[in-house]
């Protein structure tokens, strides 16, 4: 198991487009992929249940990996909120 | 008589017959499956979510049609939530588990989420449960293989009123071009359905908790978008007054096409110059259409998006010339990138590390001047542009004299470069600076011997003055354009650049604030550049105004104390 914690610095949290992103990176991967945030947990292959985490500006996050390609999973992950999901 | 308060959704007023539309009830029967065709069970799911995603493909192509690129994003938001495990998985899961009917186990599986959602305070998150619910209910009428109730063929202009519309409902309002407004039980200013109303330019009011039970189809009813009220059963006093606002809001739109190519002067025969804001190619085709006098501030930031390698000189000359040669003969004001540090980073700019407060760390001019090659290829592009003599230059962000000459100096070299390369610089650019730090506006007379014109930057301004960061929510409350600070600051800019002949403009959001510019005119900006869809209602603005009056009243404003004190007479002055 590998995981990261990270705090969301785009503008308007992790709405629609970046929930799909991190959906579709997670799907590409073979291993599970959870979000956790204040106790909630989802899964990072679900758009709606990112969605469900209402995480907006400023919040902590927490991405956990856990399967036989968990580390290219947490890293693809992390690079899409570095690359603040291309927003701007 | 009935007037229901809500939520101002979209602006304007419609006068009609109601349409009541009904909810879609699919009535949702628990079946027992027996074991050996469970599998068909799964598959006839299946079917159902191939089917759907058709319906999404056909509605993607119309919606791109319609209403353009940044409306389709939300089908395609539609196919991902289609993706989603949640439907894909878990359902057939649960059918297999449970034995239970595909209908039955999705609308299990959407309850579940829908206890999710409603857990969740934000309003734009908890918003988004529409997107789920549309998806499901069509995935449901391709399972019960039945048509929604369709919109488009309404037959007569109609007002609409619904429970709660979702966004391929109002696709379907558009292409039937028959809904005068609409009025929603649901709903708040971000949800889509108040989007896409904005877009489409029709009246509504959202929010109205029960309005689609208080009355029928074919009642009276006024939707008024401006105030987020509705009357139902209106007397015909009320109709009479609400057409007369209606035809006086027509009149205006008119009116302010007729404004197109007239001056800014107010009726006291006082002009100032009036710019717009762009910051992309494709605004270049309006600014000619709305016989715009010029570009006040042309944003290069739009350049340096999306993209992990600095524009080249050749990209830039491109970009600059589109819009320059949609207006030729007038100023066009390039803005040198006000680019922050994180972005530096993406571009490929080395050894950057994060920034606790971006706002007042690495960003604009103080970047550029670490890192000079940026600024030198921005500005030979800029000179390489500049065929018709007509662009100017302006730096954002400065705050000290010893920056300006750094930047002047870098300008001098670029040019000394582009002579020995053999390239003639027929006009020399005018060169200006944003104000937008406190500090240059309090030693703008030391910076002004080196530079041909200011423009006041009021949004930083603001932000800059009052230490507010806005899109901070404890704070917000104190952002105030009208605040003694700010415009006693515009004041000292605007006597301190006079004094050398040197004119000011205002480029920030105050300048098509309507009640701004009488303020700022009265104060003697003598050029306000405005948002493209500002320009003519700004230029409403100055040519309704008595310049004499507010220069009086501003001089007495400089001297209240209190923000309060100064946006009333402004709000009792400008009508």
């Amino acid at each position: 198991m590998t995981k990261k914690d990270i705090k969301i610095i785009n503008e308007l949290g992790i709405h629609a487009r970046p929930a799909g992103m991190i959906a579709n990176t997670s799907a590409r991967f073979a291993c599970d992929v959870k979000i956790v945030k204040d106790r909630m947990e989802v899964n990072a292959k679900s758009i709606m249940g990112i969605m469900t985490l209402a995480a907006g500006k400023g919040s902590l996050i927490t991405i956990i990996a856990n399967g036989v390609d968990e580390a290219q999973a947490l890293a693809a992950i992390v690079d899409l909120f570095s690359r603040k999901f291309d927003e701007e | 008589m009935l007037i229901k308060k809500g939520i101002a959704a979209s602006l304007g007023i419609a006068i009609g017959r109601a349409h009541i539309v009904k909810e879609e009830n699919i009535l949702i029967e628990q079946k027992e499956i027996p074991k050996e065709k469970l599998k068909a069970e799964i598959k006839r799911f299946k079917e159902a979510l191939e089917n759907t995603k058709l319906d999404l493909d056909a509605i993607r192509i119309k919606v791109l049609n319609v209403l353009g690129k940044q409306h389709a994003k939300l089908i395609d938001a539609h196919h991902m939530i289609l993706q989603d495990p949640l439907i894909t998985k878990e359902v057939p899961k649960l059918i297999a588990a449970k034995g239970v009917n595909a209908e039955f186990a999705l609308s299990e599986i959407l309850d579940k989420a829908e206890e999710e959602f409603e857990k969740i305070d934000d309003e734009f998150f908890h918003e988004r449960k529409h997107d789920l619910f549309d998806v499901g209910k069509k995935i449901l009428s391709n399972l019960v293989n039945r048509e929604k109730t369709n919109l488009k063929d309404l037959k007569e202009p109609v007002v609409i009123i619904a429970h709660n519309l979702y966004p391929s409902d109002t696709l379907h309002i558009r292409e039937s071009n028959k809904v005068l407004g609409f009025c929603m039980d649901l709903g708040s200013k971000s949800s889509h359905t108040a989007i896409f109303a904005q877009s489409m330019g029709i009246p509504a009011v959202v929010g109205l908790s029960d309005i689609s039970r208080q009355l029928n189809s074919g009642d009276t009813i006024i939707v008024d978008g401006e105030q987020g009220m509705v009357i139902i059963a209106p007397t015909a006093e009320i109709i009479e007054k609400y057409r007369l606002r209606q035809e006086e809001l027509h009149k205006q739109e008119h009116f302010f096409l007729r404004l197109k190519g007239l001056p800014a002067t107010t009726r006291d025969g006082h002009k100032i110059g009036l710019m717009c804001n762009v910051d992309s190619a494709e605004d270049s085709a309006e600014l000619a259409n709305i016989k715009s006098e010029g570009v006040g501030l042309f944003r290069t930031e739009f350049l340096y998006m999306n993209r992990e390698s600095v524009p080249t000189e050749a990209e830039q000359i491109k970009f600059y010339s589109t819009v320059v040669n949609a207006i030729p003969h007038l100023p066009v004001t390039i803005r040198t990138a006000d680019i922050g540090g994180d972005r530096a980073t993406q571009l490929g700019i080395k050894g950057l590390k994060d920034e606790r407060n971006p706002f007042m760390g690495f960003r604009g001019i103080r970047l550029f001047i670490k890192y000079p090659e940026l600024l030198k290829t921005q500005l030979k592009a800029i000179y390489k542009a500049n065929l018709g003599g007509n662009i100017k230059i302006m730096i954002p962000m400065l705050s000290s004299v010893d920056e300006l000459l750094t930047v002047k100096k870098i300008a001098n070299d670029v040019k000394t470069e582009l002579i020995e390369e053999g390239y003639r610089i027929k006009t020399n650019p005018e060169f200006g600076i944003m104000i937008e730090i406190p500090a240059a506006a309090i030693i703008l007379d030391s910076l002004l011997s080196e530079i041909d014109f200011v423009s006041i930057g009021t949004n930083d301004l603001v932000q800059y003055t009052l230490a507010v960061d806005r899109i901070n929510q404890y704070v917000s409350e104190l952002y105030e354009p009208f605040h003694p600070a700010v415009l006693r600051l515009i004041n000292l800019v605007v006597q301190t650049a006079h004094k050398k002949g040197k004119p000011v403009s205002v480029c920030g959001e105050m300048a098509s604030d309507p009640y701004a510019i009488p303020v700022l005119v009265g104060l003697g900006v003598d050029m306000l550049s405005v948002p493209i869809k500002m320009y003519l209602r700004s230029k409403y603005a100055v040519r309704s105004m008595n310049f004499e009056k507010f220069s009086a009243l501003s001089q007495h404003l400089l001297g209240l104390s209190t923000a309060d004190e100064i946006r009333k007479i402004i709000e009792e002055e400008v009508k």
